[in-house]
């Protein structure tokens, strides 16, 4: 115990700095969030890449809770939904049933050019289409996987923070 | 019922349905600051809640009035143990629901409310957490009862007010035997019946290792935000017994500005201490496995027992 | 006669009408007429009993004597404040049943025989001499006995549960039987005689000893309660009713009759094994009932933890009353009875709604009923409200007499002695532990087996029972409202049994709204917190609607994971009970092997030779007239 205290003040603060507000335009929907976004994320088919970068970017060093952006376990917490990987058959019907088990109002965001366009799975028979042809997208973050940069600040995007 | 009473009846509620969210929100900031994060300060709960009343509300099908009574219960009673228990005064606004019993009572009566209402929604996963949380409850109201017997044995009645008065007159007993153990129980029983770690995991995503996160898997919006702020007030209030049972000094105990501006000040105070407490605490303690849970109360209960049995042996 | 003894009288009489209107034959009085008949019948004659037990407790004692009726002993009626809690609760529980009954149309057997199962209570608590008091005793466990086999074709789990209660209440019978007759022996029938033969110590001992063991097994307390969950399981709902609310107390009424009363107190450690045997079953029963997949079976387990608070109570009765601590003796049984009363009155309507329930589904098991608010939802509001009464959570109708019983407990003064340092503290928990566990059980009864969904066809196709089966769970749900809001209307005549049974005190409860305790500082008030409870949610309500915006409710499909509806079963649920389970399984197993060598052995003495048995009966009376002879 003594151990951990002793590594905690050696430690400190492993936060990076605050890069400051995306300098381009907030989402309509931030309004009602006034600050805090619950998120639930989803995995339509992902190959786990982008999962890897939104653990980093709600991890200690990029931080996105700072921005009132937090992970939560249900769809009826949440107020955006975080969609990685292209939209495979079996989970069209589920990523569906998500979104539609959140109470309004709530945004969708689709992570990583799988998301956004099949990426390198397009065409591939188990691929029911991008995020957006399931589901109404209000915020796609592009990169293949995206850095986690991206994401705290498409997540900074929502929460006007 | 005096006009100290009166005060104290209006104060306490007001200040802790109020203050309950800056609780949770530096129970956080404390948390993040020792992993090393910024976290998402101290005010975060305030927007959740502003955000939550602002949403949809939602019925899942097939839930009933016990599925919409369970937040407000739980709120209800938190609130009416926040009129009636010692807080900011040691006069009771309402004297003969200031007892012990009604106040555990109480405090429990919400906690089943709640459960109810997961129970109602027929999921798996709110069986689940409802049953854990039921096996908790049944060993953590009994700790907490046996637990103050022992300081009401002491001070000759189970009035709150009055114990809380007798430990003021008689300031060495604080250090009794029986005192100590009924302090260590206690804090278990409160950290159980709050679900934070060892207990409980306040932050966990997986459904399987919940027990009050599965139980409020189902409530969104309005319903939510009644659940978030009665359990930081309940977190506030349970804290704040704790530290007023034990630690008394600061609290009102005549009509006067001053006086009630000290016992607002000092129950702040008191309580933001063990908040911060709870917080370092749970960074260094990891999760213990539901089997374990009961156990560990048992064993906190064996303590109240204890405490009990020294408080008439050892006076 | 006084008022008490006028509507004793009166309800023996219904419920004779009632019996004999239960008993004819279909052509004398139509099957549909027949069930009204009975069933009003036994609930006029509870109606006179509940009457008649608040004139018993207010008014004066009343005593009479009617040779000849009964062989050697005649019948002895004798009518003091004790007996007025324990003539209320029967008569609660028979007004309730008796209502319940005419929607409940059972065979000819049940509408006969239970009103003179309800009559035999009555007298029970009545009785004012040993032989009336054995007999009544007997009839309510012969009576009893015939209702729980009522349904034998139904399963062969009737027959083992007629088996287990026939032997262990036969058992209870005789323990009972021979402790009185060594009192009765030597100071006569009457209890009055009784109370002023005062006994050797031995003596004394041996007959509070045996008739403990009796009056434990009639109360369903540990170790002597395995047959309750059988026997109560089993039973009609309507019987199992009677016997969970009613017929339970009269084990406690015994104690305090026969302990309190007659041998006027006894040393401590009388006391100690009536409140040691309490807490065990107070923490025992509950703590089994948690994990119970029969509704019912539940109940029963639930109603053992509520017997065992009550004879927690006693127990300190009679220990403070031997510590010489009259206030708090008084405090302690005061709470006993009030718990007495409040437990007939909620476990009655937990037991009714239950039939309710197994009337409309067919079933009992917890797992395959739910989602029952829809389509029975007063039955739902009715277990509901048995289901808060029983726990002791604010505003419910144990809270009061729970509360009484801390209250008792723990002003207690230091320094009375090892023995009371050693059990109150032990008490305290056993209580403490007995309410959390019986919250918990309770809850998940209610919300597993009312809330969620229907978990079989039987549960999805229940419908709502007709109207005087639910005004029977009306009438119980009204007896434990006012005993939850208005326990002052009672506690004040209680207190004056508890005066009377321990002699000169402080009356021990006072107050309007607020119940006091006398000598020690404690008031408590269930309407003032139910009125506070109210006003706050009525805030919590108002505060929401304003904060929110109103958006309008959206109903959707419950969270199921995004995978489609996953199976729903109840039973994810675990409590260290099975441990228990094993300690009473190894407790009775080599009882019942001694018994069982017992029995291979008498089969050595009788070998069928009608010569050997005449030899037998020989020798029996030649060694009798010899211990007459040395003995005179």
């Amino acid at each position: 115990m003594l151990g951990l205290l002793r590594k905690i003040f050696r430690t400190g603060r492993v936060a990076e700095r605050d890069p400051g507000r995306p300098g381009y335009g907030l989402l309509a929907v931030a309004r009602e969030f006034s600050g805090s976004v619950q998120v639930r994320h989803v995995n339509a088919g992902s190959c786990n890449g982008c999962e890897v970068e939104i653990r980093s970017a709600f991890g200690p060093v990029y931080d996105a809770e700072r921005y009132g952006a937090k992970l939560v376990a249900s769809p009826r917490h949440a107020d955006a939904l975080l969609v990685t990987g292209p939209v495979t058959r079996n989970m069209a019907e589920p990523l569906r049933r998500t979104h539609d088990a959140m109470p309004g109002p709530k945004a969708v965001l689709a992570v990583g050019d799988c998301a956004r366009n099949c990426g390198a799975f397009r065409g591939a028979y188990g691929v029911a289409g991008a995020v957006r042809d399931v589901v109404p997208v209000d915020l796609e973050i592009e990169g293949c996987p995206p850095r986690p940069e991206a994401i705290a600040e498409g997540l900074r995007r929502l929460t006007g923070r | 019922m005096n006009a100290l009473g009166i005060v104290g009846g209006v104060v306490q509620p007001v200040l802790l349905l109020a203050a309950a969210p800056l609780l949770a929100g530096v129970l956080e900031k404390v948390r993040a600051r020792l992993e090393g994060r910024v976290g998402s300060g101290i005010w975060q709960p305030y927007r959740d809640l502003r955000k939550l009343f602002g949403k949809e509300p939602v019925d899942p099908g097939g839930t009933s009035e016990m599925f919409r009574l369970g937040p407000l219960l739980l709120l209800a009673t938190t609130v009416v143990v926040a009129v009636v228990a010692p807080f900011v005064t040691t006069a009771p606004a309402i004297a003969p629901a200031a007892d012990l019993f009604a106040v555990a009572g109480l405090l429990a009566l919400g906690a089943v409310a709640l459960v109810l209402g997961a129970l109602d929604t027929g999921t798996a996963f709110g069986a689940l957490g409802a049953g854990r949380r039921l096996t908790i409850l049944a060993l953590a109201t009994p700790t907490l009862l046996v637990a103050v017997v022992a300081l009401a044995t002491r001070a000759g009645s189970t009035n709150l007010g009055a114990i809380v008065s007798a430990t003021l007159d008689d300031p060495v007993q604080v250090v009794s035997p029986g005192s100590l153990l009924a302090a260590a129980a206690l804090v278990v029983a409160i950290v159980a019946e709050t679900g934070r770690r060892p207990a409980d995991d306040p932050v966990t995503r997986q459904e399987a290792t919940m027990v009050h996160g599965a139980i409020v898997l189902e409530y969104a919006g309005p319903d939510l935000a009644l659940v978030q702020l009665a359990s930081a007030m309940r977190l506030a209030v349970l804290l704040g017994l704790l530290a007023n049972l034990f630690v008394p000094w600061g609290i009102a105990t005549s009509m006067g500005a001053a006086a009630v501006l000290i016992g607002v000040g000092a129950l702040v105070a008191k309580v933001a201490v063990l908040g911060v407490l709870v917080a370092v605490a749970e960074v260094f303690v990891a999760r213990l496995r539901v089997v374990r849970v009961p156990q560990l109360l048992a064993g906190s209960f064996v303590l109240a027992l204890l405490a009990v049995s020294a408080a008439f042996f050892l006076t | 006669m006084n008022v008490a003894a006028t509507f004793l009288a009166a309800a023996l009489v219904l419920g004779v009408l009632a019996a004999l209107a239960g008993s004819l034959p279909d052509y004398v009085l139509k099957a549909n007429l027949r069930a009204p008949a009975a069933g009003l019948g036994t609930a006029l004659a509870g109606a006179a009993g509940v009457v008649a037990g608040i004139a018993a407790m207010t008014g004066d004692p009343y005593s009479a004597s009617v040779p000849g009726v009964l062989p050697l002993t005649g019948v002895r009626i004798e009518l003091d404040p004790l007996s007025g809690p324990f003539l209320a609760a029967v008569g609660v529980a028979a007004v309730a049943t008796g209502v319940y009954a005419v929607g409940d149309a059972r065979s000819r057997v049940v509408q006969s025989v239970v009103p003179l199962f309800v009559i035999a209570m009555l007298l029970v608590p009545a009785a004012g001499g040993v032989g009336t008091f054995l007999a009544a005793w007997e009839l309510v466990a012969a009576t009893s006995l015939v209702l729980i086999l009522v349904e034998h074709r139904r399963s062969p789990e009737v027959a083992v549960a007629g088996r287990w209660y026939a032997a262990l209440s036969q058992l209870g019978f005789l323990t009972v039987l021979i402790g009185l007759l060594m009192l009765a022996g030597r100071a006569g029938d009457s209890f009055a005689d009784l109370r002023d033969a005062h006994p050797s110590a031995v003596v004394a001992g041996l007959a509070f000893v045996l008739t403990l063991v009796g009056f434990t097994t009639a109360a369903g307390i540990a170790p002597l309660h395995v047959w309750l969950p059988r026997a109560h399981t089993e039973a009609p709902s309507q019987v199992s009713a009677l016997m969970s609310a009613a017929m339970v107390t009269l084990g406690g009424y015994g104690i305090v009759r026969i302990g309190l009363d007659l041998l006027a107190g006894g040393p401590r450690w009388w006391w100690l094994a009536v409140l040691g045997l309490g807490a065990l079953s107070a923490v025992a029963g509950p703590l089994r009932a948690a994990p119970s997949g029969d509704l019912k079976r539940l109940l029963t387990r639930s109603t053992i933890g509520g017997m065992g608070l009550v004879f927690v109570g006693i127990g300190a009765a009679g220990l403070f009353a031997a510590a010489g601590q009259r206030v708090l003796a008084g405090l302690a049984l005061t709470a006993a009875l009030l718990h007495v009363l409040g437990h007939a009155a909620a476990t009655g309507l937990l037991f009714l709604a239950t039939g309710s329930v197994v009337r409309a589904t067919g079933t009992r098991e917890l797992e395959t009923l739910g989602g029952l608010r829809r389509k029975m939802p007063w039955t739902t509001a009715g277990f509901g409200l048995g289901a808060l009464a029983g726990s002791a959570l604010p505003p419910g109708t144990a809270f009061v007499s729970v509360w009484l019983l801390l209250q008792a407990l723990v002003h207690t003064p230091p320094g009375t002695g090892t023995t009371i340092g050693v059990a109150v503290p032990v008490a305290v928990a056993a209580v403490a532990l007995s309410v959390g566990l019986a919250v918990s059980a309770l809850a998940r009864a209610f919300g597993v087996g009312f809330l969620a969904r229907p978990r079989s066809a039987a549960a999805e196709q229940a419908s709502e029972s007709p109207p005087f089966l639910l005004a029977g769970l009306g009438l119980a749900g009204l007896a434990s409202v006012v005993l939850a809001l208005g326990p002052t209307l009672v506690l004040p005549a209680l207190g004056t049994v508890s005066e009377t049974v321990l002699g000169e005190g402080e009356r021990a409860v006072t107050g309007a709204i607020t119940v006091r305790v006398a000598g020690v500082a404690g008031t408590i008030s269930p309407l003032l917190i139910t009125v506070a409870l109210a006003v706050a949610l009525a805030l919590a309500i108002g505060g929401t609607m304003l904060l929110a915006r109103r958006r309008a409710r959206r109903a959707v499909p419950t969270w199921d994971g995004g995978a489609g509806p996953a199976p729903r079963r109840a039973t994810t649920f675990a409590v260290p009970a099975y441990s228990i389970e094993r300690t009473e399984g190894r407790l009775w197993r080599p009882a019942l092997a001694a018994l069982n060598a017992w029995g291979e052995a008498g089969r050595a003495l009788a070998t069928g030779s009608v010569h050997r048995y005449v030899g037998y009966g020989f020798y029996a009376v030649c060694a009798l007239l010899a211990i007459l002879a040395v003995t005179r």
